[in-house]
C-alpha cells in the first residue's frame, strides 16, 4: 500500500480543495453517476483499480506528468459516450511495470457538443495511437496531437461508430 | 546493425511493406521511407482487418460476446476467453469453483505453448529457415488435438463460461498432456536449441538487432515478452495475480539485452515455465464441479471495472463500464500488441530493411488483435 499512498499524495497536489477518502467495499457503490473532481481510493478486488481520479479536461496533462514522474506507464485510453448527460468521458488507465501493483484510473468529462481535450503524447508516446483510436471512434479532438488522423477506420469514413446515436 | 543515417531527402523513396506481405503475417502495412537499404521513417498503417468488436460488445449480452474474444488473438484465444470471463465475473461478483480455475490455467498455458511454438516457426520462416516450422507444427498439432477433445474447437475456442468452463477434463486429456510435456521436454534441447538457438546464422541475424530500452517500453506501454526482453520484470500472473496462479511455483524469465535475441530467449524459457505450471496444476487438480450456479441473464451493477490477464504477447486489459443493463455499456479492449507495435516506428529508424523484418518478427504480431 506504500505506492498507493504515495501516488495519492502526489496527485493530491492537483486537488487542494478535495478531501481524498478511502472507500470501503460495502459503501463502494458509487456507480457511474457524476461526482465532484477529486481522488477516491477504491477496492482493487472489486474494481480492478486502486485509485479513481476525476479531473477537469485541462488537468489531464498535469496528471500525466505526475504519473510519469511516479514511474507509471499508460495502459489504455478509452472513450465513453453519455448522451443522456450530453457528455463524453475519457478514461486513462495507468499501471506500473513491476514492483508493487497499483492501477490508477483517471477520468475526465467534457461537453458532448464540444469534445476537446489536450493531448498527452508529449508525456507518453503510447498515447499517440490510443488518442487516435478515441478520435476515430468518438470524434473527440485531442488538441495539439501531432498526427490526429483515423487509425482503424478507413481514412474517408465520415462517422464516429462508438457514439451511442450512431446507427450503421 | 543500426547505423545512424542522415537522410538525403532528395533521394529517399517510399516502400510499402504489406498489407499483403509474408513477413507481416496478416494484413499489416508499414509505410517505409527508405534511403537505399536503410529505413529513414517507418509508419505502421492499421485497420485492414478491423471488425469493431467493441461496438459488437455493446450490442450483445455478456455471454454472447464470448465467441468474439477468440477471434481477436487466434493464437492465444483461451487467454482472451479467460480475460473476458474474469472481468465479467469481477463485475457480477461470481465465484468460480476451484477445479474450473485449475482447468482454465491448464488450458490457457497449453495454448500459450502452442502460441509460442507458432511464433517460433513463423519467426524462423521470416529469417529464411523452413525446417523448424515442421518441428514446431508437429508439436503444436499435439496441443491442438488435446484442446480439441475438451473444447470442441481447434483454434477459435469458446471454452470458458462465466462461473467456470464448458466441459470437464478427463483422464485421457490428463495422460495426453503429461505425455506431451514429456515429449516436448525431450525434443527441446536437440531440435529447438541445438538446431536453432545455438545456430550461428540465427545468432548473426538477431543478436544486437532491434534494441528496445526499458524506458522505451515504459513510455510506449509495451508488455509481455517485449518488456521482459528489455529487463523489465513484469508479468501480470505474478504482479497482479489472478485465477489460481499464486498457487504455482514458476519463474518469470527476464533478459536484459533488449535485442531480438533476448525476446527470442524469453519465449523459449516461457514454454518451460508453462509446462511447470501445467504439471503442478495436474498434480494438485481438485475434485468438484466445473461450473457455478450463475443466473441466465447477467446484470452487473453500474460501475467501472478493469481486469488484466497475461497473454502470450503481453497484458490484455478489459476496461468495462456497466450501467446495470444486460449489455456492456462500454468495453475497451487493451490489446497487448497494439501498444507493442506502437514503438516500432521509433526503433526501426536507421535500421537495415532486413533487420527491421527480424525486429518485426520478434515482436510477435497478431494483426486481428491489433485491429480488433
Amino acid at each position: 500500500m506504500v505506492v498507493v499512498e504515495q501516488t495519492r499524495v502526489a496527485l493530491g497536489t492537483l486537488f487542494p480543495d478535495s478531501h481524498p477518502t478511502a472507500v470501503s467495499s460495502e459503501e463502494d457503490n458509487q456507480g457511474t453517476a457524476p461526482r465532484e473532481v477529486g481522488i477516491l481510493v477504491t477496492d482493487p478486488a472489486k474494481h480492478g483499480h486502486h485509485i479513481d481520479v476525476l479531473c477537469r479536461p485541462d488537468q489531464v496533462v498535469a496528471v500525466a506528468r505526475i504519473m510519469d514522474g511516479e514511474g507509471y506507464f499508460l495502459e489504455s485510453i478509452s472513450g465513453v459516450d453519455w448522451p443522456d448527460r450530453q457528455q463524453f468521458e475519457i478514461i486513462y488507465d495507468y499501471n506500473r511495470l513491476g514492483g508493487e501493483h497499483c492501477r490508477v484510473m483517471v477520468r475526465t468529462l467534457m461537453d458532448r457538443n464540444q469534445p476537446v481535450v489536450p493531448t498527452i503524447t508529449e508525456v507518453f508516446p503510447a498515447a499517440d495511437w490510443h488518442e487516435r483510436e478515441t478520435f476515430d471512434f468518438y470524434g473527440i479532438h485531442f488538441q495539439d496531437h501531432p498526427n490526429l488522423i483515423r487509425i482503424l477506420l478507413p481514412e474517408d469514413a465520415d462517422f464516429y461508430p462508438l457514439r451511442k446515436d450512431y446507427m450503421p | 546493425m543500426t547505423v545512424p543515417v542522415s537522410p538525403r531527402h532528395d533521394e529517399t523513396f517510399v516502400l510499402n511493406l504489406g498489407p499483403q506481405h509474408p513477413a507481416t503475417h496478416g494484413v499489416l502495412r508499414v509505410k517505409l521511407t527508405m534511403d537505399g537499404e536503410y529505413i529513414v521513417k517507418a509508419e505502421p498503417v492499421l485497420g485492414y482487418i478491423h471488425r469493431m468488436h467493441e461496438k459488437l460488445a455493446e450490442a450483445s449480452t455478456f455471454a454472447q460476446f464470448m465467441p468474439n474474444t477468440a477471434r481477436m488473438d487466434y493464437l492465444h484465444a483461451l487467454a482472451f476467453n479467460h480475460g473476458w470471463a474474469l472481468v465479467v465475473e469481477k463485475a457480477a461478483g461470481i465465484e468460480v469453483p476451484e477445479r474450473a480455475e485449475y482447468i482454465r490455467v491448464i488450458t490457457v498455458e497449453l495454448n500459450r505453448i502452442a502460441s509460442h511454438l507458432l511464433w517460433w516457426a513463423a519467426f524462423l520462416l521470416d529469417l529464411g529457415g523452413f525446417t523448424p516450422l515442421l518441428y514446431a507444427f508437429d508439436d503444436r498439432e499435439k496441443i491442438i488435438d488435446l484442446l480439441e477433445r475438451i473444447t470442441g474447437s481447434r483454434l477459435t475456442y469458446c471454452y470458458m463460461r462465466f462461473g467456470g468452463v464448458y466441459n470437464d477434463i478427463d483422464d485421457e486429456f490428463i495422460k495426453g498432456t503429461r505425455d506431451f510435456i514429456k515429449r516436448l521436454r525431450g525434443r527441446m534441447p536437440r531440435l529447438y536449441h541445438d538446431l536453432v538457438t545455438h545456430n550461428i546464422i540465427l545468432i548473426k541475424r538477431i543478436k544486437d538487432i532491434g534494441i528496445i530500452s526499458a524506458e522505451q517500453c515504459r513510455r510506449y506501454g509495451a508488455t509481455g515478452p517485449v518488456a521482459r526482453g528489455s529487463g523489465i520484470d513484469y508479468d501480470v500472473r505474478k504482479h497482479e495475480p489472478y485465477s489460481v496462479y499464486p498457487e504455482f511455483d514458476f519463474d518469470v524469465p527476464v533478459f536484459n539485452e533488449g535485442d531480438s535475441m533476448a525476446r527470442y530467449m524469453v519465449r523459449m524459457h516461457e514454454m518451460e515455465q508453462s509446462m511447470r505450471i501445467i504439471e503442478q496444476a495436474l498434480d494438485k487438480l481438485p475434485e468438484g464441479p466445473v461450473m457455478a450456479k450463475v443466473p441466465k441473464v447477467l446484470k452487473p451493477g453500474a460501475g467501472y471495472y478493469y481486469s488484466a490477464v497475461e497473454t502470450a504477447r503481453g497484458s490484455l486489459g478489459h476496461r468495462l463500464v456497466c450501467n446495470g443493463d444486460k449489455n456492456p455499456y462500454k468495453l475497451k479492449l487493451r490489446s497487448p500488441t497494439f501498444s507493442n507495435l506502437s514503438l516500432y516506428g521509433e526503433v526501426a529508424e536507421g535500421m537495415l530493411l532486413a533487420d527491421a523484418l527480424a525486429l518485426m518478427g520478434s515482436l510477435d504480431l497478431v494483426i486481428p488483435e491489433i485491429d480488433r
